[in-house]
């Protein structure tokens, strides 16, 4: 069964099975305004909780992309770097940026709910 | 507490995102976006609040010769209502701030100052004034730019003025529809044609709000007069220039008069013009995918580090990363192949002649001349 989930530093990630289906939040989308560039990761990669492991650039500024659980990247989104307004779409429907395959599921149960999520975006403004 | 300009409140009606500006709380867009706004001032008109700068009038008999001893431009020649562009330059011959000076009669002038150098621009010329001499900021003063192909058209049709026989880089004084005296100047910072107008404050908001009806301006915000400015090679201070750079390496040969001396830092300026520089200010064309921003190191291809970004970013007219850096004078070439470390990662590029973008004004060089 699929769920969502959110960090603190605004990733979102659709769980799927041992998929993990990184993307930003609409608030993250918000701070930055217009965005140019999505660096991705290669396949592959290793990557741990709370590494950079893509990069989102917008007019104003670079914003790193963390790995909210370990595991290893096991797709990127080339369509993203032809079309960035992907990114603001449902993570399964496009609006993904990275899969990463889940090493440790128990690291799932730190990331915060949708409303967990919407109670701590509400209370940075 | 950051400060506020006269056109806060309309603003924040308006849904603009807000952020700091040396102390200011300024627009840094408004609700489409920076990359539409930077367009449609490459089409249309776009409309800024610019009131965060320093507006200052120097007055008194001699104010000519004062301004060639702060800047190396010449000022004794300029005819009333012609604007030049000029540094204040310091004893190293560094750069204090730069900005316009306009001419407004025999013995006075007028200038506009970046927001962030204001006090150290006014303590600076107040140190070195000579008592016949005063000057005067005028704090609550607030400017708007209109920038853009139909700015002269917005501007009379909105102001009923006709500024069809005013030239680039001049300056008239004129009357609001109210009567009040404000001064329209025909220059400014996004390579356009367009004005800024200089107005109190109450005019400010009737102006803004009247020229917010026309069907040809939108509201821009700070983050695209930066892209818009970059893509013409525009210097901003603390960026291109600090106190350490000299005019003759930022490229801006231009602003000085033909036999100027006398200016502050004026002996190391001559050497640098007569001696070259070890580096120099270019622009950079990324060909490979990415953004190189401020601070990225520029190497050769043999991983020798050569140069380092000023300011970059990405250019909505070419869709292209582009930025300005300070490169070894030898490798300052259009054409040179370099590479810029971003994140560890060396992306391609090349040395850009510039502007980026053709000015579509009569070149400030021109009209400095």
């Amino acid at each position: 069964m699929a769920e969502l989930k959110f960090t603190s530093d605004h990733e979102s990630i659709y769980i799927d099975g041992d998929i993990a289906w990184v993307g930003i939040t609409k608030y993250a989308q918000d701070a930055l305004g217009d965005l140019v560039f999505v660096e991705l990761p290669e396949i592959g990669r290793q990557v741990s909780k709370g590494d950079e492991f893509a990069v989102v650039e917008s007019v104003k500024t670079a914003a790193e992309v963390y790995s909210p659980v370990d595991g290893e990247v096991v797709e990127a989104n080339d369509n993203m770097e032809g079309d960035l307004e992907l990114i603001a779409k449902p993570l399964a429907d496009g609006g993904w940026i990275a899969k990463i395959k889940i090493s440790d599921p128990s690291q799932l149960d730190g990331l915060m709910d949708e409303a967990a999520y919407k109670d701590y975006v509400a209370g940075l403004d | 507490m950051l400060k506020h300009t006269a056109l806060h409140d309309l603003h924040v009606k308006s849904g603009a995102r807000m952020g700091e500006f040396a102390g200011y709380d300024m627009p840094l867009y408004y609700g489409e976006g920076v990359i539409k706004e930077h367009l449609w001032v490459r089409e249309a008109c776009g409309m800024f609040d610019v009131s965060h700068m320093g507006q200052v009038t120097i007055e008194g008999e001699g104010v000519a010769e004062f301004l060639e001893r702060l800047t190396p431009s010449p000022f004794q020649e300029k005819r009333q209502g012609k604007a030049q562009y000029t540094v204040l330059t310091n004893e190293q011959g560094g750069i204090i701030d730069d900005l316009i000076i306009t001419r407004l009669s025999e013995h006075q002038f007028f200038a506009v100052i970046n927001a962030g150098c204001k006090e150290k621009d006014i303590a600076w010329v107040k140190e070195h004034l000579p008592s016949k001499l005063t000057l005067n900021y005028m704090e609550e003063r607030a400017l708007i730019a209109l920038q853009g192909p139909k700015a002269a058209k917005v501007l009379e049709e909105t102001l009923q003025c006709d500024v069809s026989d005013l030239p680039y880089m001049n300056a008239r004084e004129g009357k609001s529809p109210c009567g009040k005296d404000i001064l329209i100047s025909r220059l400014g910072y996004t390579g356009e044609d367009g004005f800024e107008l200089s107005v109190p404050p109450d005019v400010a908001q009737r102006a803004w709000q009247g020229f917010s009806k026309h069907p040809a301006v939108k509201p821009i915000g700070l983050a695209a007069r930066d892209s818009l400015r970059l893509e013409m090679g525009y210097a901003l201070y603390g960026h291109e220039i600090t106190a350490e750079t000299s005019p003759v390496e930022a490229g801006l040969n231009w602003v000085m008069g033909k036999n100027a001396s006398g200016y502050f830092g004026c002996e190391r300026i001559q050497k640098e013009l007569s001696e070259g520089t070890a580096r120099k200010l270019v622009g950079v064309k990324l060909t490979d995918k990415g953004i190189a921003r401020e601070g990225a190191e520029i190497q050769n291809g043999d991983g020798k580090v050569i140069g380092v970004m000023t300011s970059g970013g990405h250019s909505p007219s070419l869709q292209a990363a582009i930025g300005m850096a300070y490169i070894d004078t030898p490798l300052a070439e259009a054409g040179q192949d370099i590479f810029v470390n971003v994140r560890g990662r060396n992306l391609a590029a090349l040395v850009a002649d510039l502007p980026f973008v053709p000015a579509k004004t009569k070149s400030m060089k021109k009209a400095a001349a």
